[in-house]
């Protein structure tokens, strides 16, 4: 067992100290002094999040499958912690060997959400690791960055030397044995890292020059060198079945978001709801077999002792195998002690069938997800779900005993008017009508019926990524609207409504369409302490509002300007897949409130075709 | 069928506190393929209770669970069984039948016994002999030793002297000295004693202060029994199977 980095005396004065002593069941146990590089994977964030990751979970098992490789894992050490990290001036260290981060060959961080930007560079910072790429020296680590952020780099572009763009499972052994050979000669950092930049889907951020126009928008984004290329392209694993899987995850002492077997049935979905960046760049839709799956399931309850498996995929009822699928963890787990939970499925026969197996049901609440309140709304956003559909689901429901449902709205989205708000509030007292049409006797008291509303934020590669934001007062506006309708309905009693915060929505509005002079704001407001800002509790948006003015950053550039369909958009010099003509198209369709079919109705022609795989190519040969 | 087990903690695991280490076994039941028995009900959950949770930061070789399982190996295979599901710094040490009719470990535990080491950085502030010597003033002399014990809610006063079934100052080997306490104490749901709690009331009695994480505390077994008829280990009340 590893010595912790941390003595006994800080271990039992923190809040919950085995976030930080490792020796988790499935740890890997490797002597770092026996390979040739040394791994940190990091997610930015508290423990119990960054164990429920499935995707760290996946790296971590395929990078220490390699014998010449250690991963090792590291989290963003809570705030209280944190102060004694700095006041006593303590490396950060990685869980596994409880050694330092610093002496790491790597140090890779997933990023998930743009509200953990701080917690980067306080991983960098308690690392005593430069917060600049640039500053960094023969000895401090490669700091990569990987995940859905990373699809628009450049607000982090500066605190990154690398960015792997796309599926991990793809480049990764190219780009560790590029490193062991520019070790072995004895290259230098920046001469790996321009050799990395060749290798399909690493960005090298340091390789490219960005200009402005006067007006603030993206001039141009050029390699500096002819051998860098100009465009950057997502890596994707082509046959999912074959993608390497963890067969024994780590299953952590303390209760984690996800404390189950997750089983991935597919990437990428086939829907392509407008405002849904995952829709976009995990396209194609590639599932994998029922069969694979099965074994998995099986495997994995068995090496982590779960009491629970779960389904994860971005929409689970388009899996084609869902019903094997699911019949098979009912007949061969339920009732022996595992629960089996279910993802928010499409609410049909099938599903109230096997959510009533496997749930109780006056516990339970139904979800639906309509996003938008009415179906011009849903029309601009693409969102296939349409009233009829929804009373009937409720119906079928109510009927099978359920009295509870959630629903969940978008607020700020393009085109949006008052009527569009106010029928949010109808549609859940239509939903609540529906109910009390069953006779009384026949059912169970009132019905509850909970509105949930986030407000919109555009995010790159989406087809309303053109889309402009409002001011946090214009939030407020919105949802006091539709509280206001909430309240004049007629079942308003079996209504319940909750909304957002605004100021968190304009921060993600600026960080997920910035460009490179984003990195100077979110640099100051970690400066002035702001950290774990994905929390309500440690938010401080006046930190915030501060960095902007101190360095500034107008927030409006960001968030209020119209982008021209021809503006060149940061992110522009990467390839997601989907192109941006395609992107174009969408956001045209948006606009004249159309729908475009899902992908196995009709094909989009989005791009991701020419992957060669997943539902592009199905039933065609 | 009930079953006792016993196991060991060890290392970092000190940290992890009773909740998580009762989840830790039930997952462990799993892995290990113990056929054990769970509650009727929508979410049933297994058979299992442990006897005197250990307080976050104290490391034993005589913690108890008991379950209750349908069917069973024999003590040998149960024991690699579960041990082949364990982690680092957690070992189970035995695996025994129980009469049918036995009550929960929780509910007979009556002592338990600790050895006190003094904790890297913390030194002895006094000679084995001088230790001694106040132990003997301290415990060993009087004929009760009342305290005052606060709760949340009330204070009272107890009577040490009825609490604490044996004290010593042990002395590890090797070249340096370096003494160590060993304590028998009361514990349970009645009268539960802590071995901080008393170290505190000795170190008052010799004129010192005691700090904060002065002591690593082990825990070395829990007993059933009282004082009159002696105390029995809750391990030695079950059978090896064959
Ligand atoms: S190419 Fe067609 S089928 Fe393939 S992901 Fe794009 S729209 Fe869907």
């Amino acid at each position: 067992m590893s010595k912790p980095a941390l003595n006994d005396e800080i271990l039992l004065t923190i809040d919950q100290p085995a976030r930080y002593i490792g020796g988790e069941l499935n740890m890997v146990k490797k002597d770092p002094k026996a390979v040739d590089i040394r791994f940190a994977m990091c997610f930015p964030d508290v423990y119990e999040i960054g164990m429920s990751h499935l995707g760290i979970q996946i790296l971590y098992d395929m990078f220490n499958r390699r014998e010449d490789v250690y991963c090792e894992r590291v989290y963003s050490p809570w705030p209280d912690l944190h102060s004694v990290l700095k006041k006593q001036n303590i490396p950060l260290f990685a869980l596994e060997s409880q050694q330092p981060v610093r002496d790491f060959d790597f140090l890779g961080i997933t990023v998930q959400y743009e509200m953990c930007y701080t917690n980067i560079l306080q991983i960098l910072d308690l690392s005593h690791i430069p917060l600049h790429a640039k500053e960094r020296g023969e000895d401090d680590p490669i700091v990569i960055g990987g995940g859905p952020c990373t699809y628009n780099p450049e607000p982090i572009a500066e605190f990154f030397d690398l960015f792997y763009i796309g599926e991990g499972e793809v480049r990764y052994d190219a780009l560790f044995s590029l490193y062991k050979i520019c070790r072995e000669e004895g290259q230098k950092r920046e001469e790996f890292l321009r050799q990395a930049a060749h290798i399909p889907g690493i960005y090298v951020p340091s390789m490219y020059e960005v200009a402005y126009h006067a007006d603030g928008t993206l001039k141009s984004f050029m390699p500096k060198y002819a051998d860098v290329p100009a465009r950057v392209e997502k890596q994707i694993v082509v046959e999912p079945d074959e993608a390497p899987y963890p067969a024994r995850p780590l299953v952590p002492f303390i209760k984690a978001t996800q404390d189950r077997v997750v089983l991935e049935l597919q990437r990428g979905c086939i829907r392509g709801c407008r405002f849904c960046q995952a829709g976009m760049i995990y396209r194609p839709t590639r599932e994998k077999t029922a069969e694979r799956l099965k074994e998995y399931a099986k495997e994995m309850l068995k090496s982590t002792g779960h009491e629970e498996i779960s389904l994860s995929s971005l929409s689970s009822s388009d899996y084609t195998q869902l019903e094997e699928i699911v019949n098979f963890l009912i007949e061969n787990f339920h009732g022996k002690g595992v629960n089996i939970s279910l993802p928010s499925l499409r609410i049909d026969a099938f599903s109230l069938d096997v959510m009533g197996k496997v749930q109780d049901i006056k516990k339970s609440s139904l979800t639906f997800a309509p996003e938008a309140g009415s179906q011009r709304m849903r029309d601009v956003i693409n969102k296939g779900l349409t009233k009829e559909l929804i009373l009937e689901g409720a119906g079928a429901a109510f009927a099978g005993g359920w009295q509870k449902v959630k629903l969940y709205f978008m607020l700020g989205l393009p085109t949006e008017t008052k009527e569009d708000m106010r029928a949010i509030a109808e549609l859940a007292n239509d939903i609540a009508v529906r109910y009390y049409e069953i006779p009384k006797d026949a059912r169970n008291g009132k019905c509850q019926i909970t509105i949930s509303t986030s407000f919109f934020v555009p995010k790159p590669f989406t087809p309303l990524q053109w889309a402009t934001m409002h001011t946090a007062e214009e939030y407020i506006e919105k949802a006091r609207i539709v509280n206001d309708a909430v309240k004049a309905q007629l079942n308003r009693k079996s209504l319940k409504y909750n909304w957002h915060e605004a100021d968190v929505t304009v921060l993600e509005g600026v960080l997920a369409r910035g460009d490179r002079r984003v990195s100077a704001v979110i640099e100051r407001a970690y400066e002035k302490g702001a950290i774990f800002d994905a929390w309500s509790e440690y938010f401080r948006n006046e930190l915030w509002m501060e960095a902007f003015a101190e360095t500034n950053v107008d927030i409006g550039f960001y968030t209020l300007r119209p982008r021209a369909l021809d503006e060149l958009f940061p992110w522009d010099f990467i390839d997601a897949g989907v192109t941006k003509d395609f992107l174009k198209r969408e956001w045209e369709t948006a606009c004249a409130q159309k729908v475009t079919p899902n992908c196995r109705m009709q094909c989009a022609g989005c791009g991701a075709k020419k992957y060669g795989g997943g539902v592009c190519h199905e039933n065609q040969d | 069928m009930k079953i006792r087990i016993k196991f060991s903690k060890g290392g970092s695991m000190k940290f992890i506190g009773h909740l998580d280490t009762m989840r830790y076994f039930q997952k462990a039941m799993r892995r290990a393929d113990i056929d054990i028995a769970y509650s009727t009900g929508f979410s049933p959950h297994q058979i299992m209770s442990f006897a005197a949770p250990l307080g976050v930061g104290i490391t034993s070789e005589g913690e108890y669970l008991d379950i209750e399982v349908h069917s069973t190996r024999s003590t040998e295979a149960s024991l690699s069984a579960l041990n082949a599901a364990m982690v680092e710094g957690f070992t189970v040490k035995d695996y025994r039948r129980l009469k049918d009719d036995s009550k929960t470990a929780m509910s007979i535990v009556s002592c338990a016994d600790y050895t006190l080491t003094f904790r890297e950085g913390y030194a002895c502030p006094l000679s084995p002999e001088a230790l001694r010597e106040g132990l003997h003033a301290f415990y060993e002399v009087p004929a009760e030793i009342p305290v005052i014990k606060k709760t949340k809610k009330s204070e009272k006063t107890i009577d040490l002297k009825q609490l604490l079934y044996d004290f010593q100052v042990l002395e590890d080997e090797g070249d340096e000295v370096h003494p160590k306490f060993y304590l028998k104490l009361s514990t349970g749901s009645l009268d539960n004693l802590k071995p901080e709690f008393l170290m505190e009331h000795f170190y008052r009695f010799l004129g010192l202060d005691l700090k904060d994480f002065t002591f690593q505390v082990h825990r070395l077994d829990v007993y059933t029994g009282d004082k009159r008829n002696g105390f029995l280990s809750l391990n030695d009340m079950g059978t090896v199977i064959v």
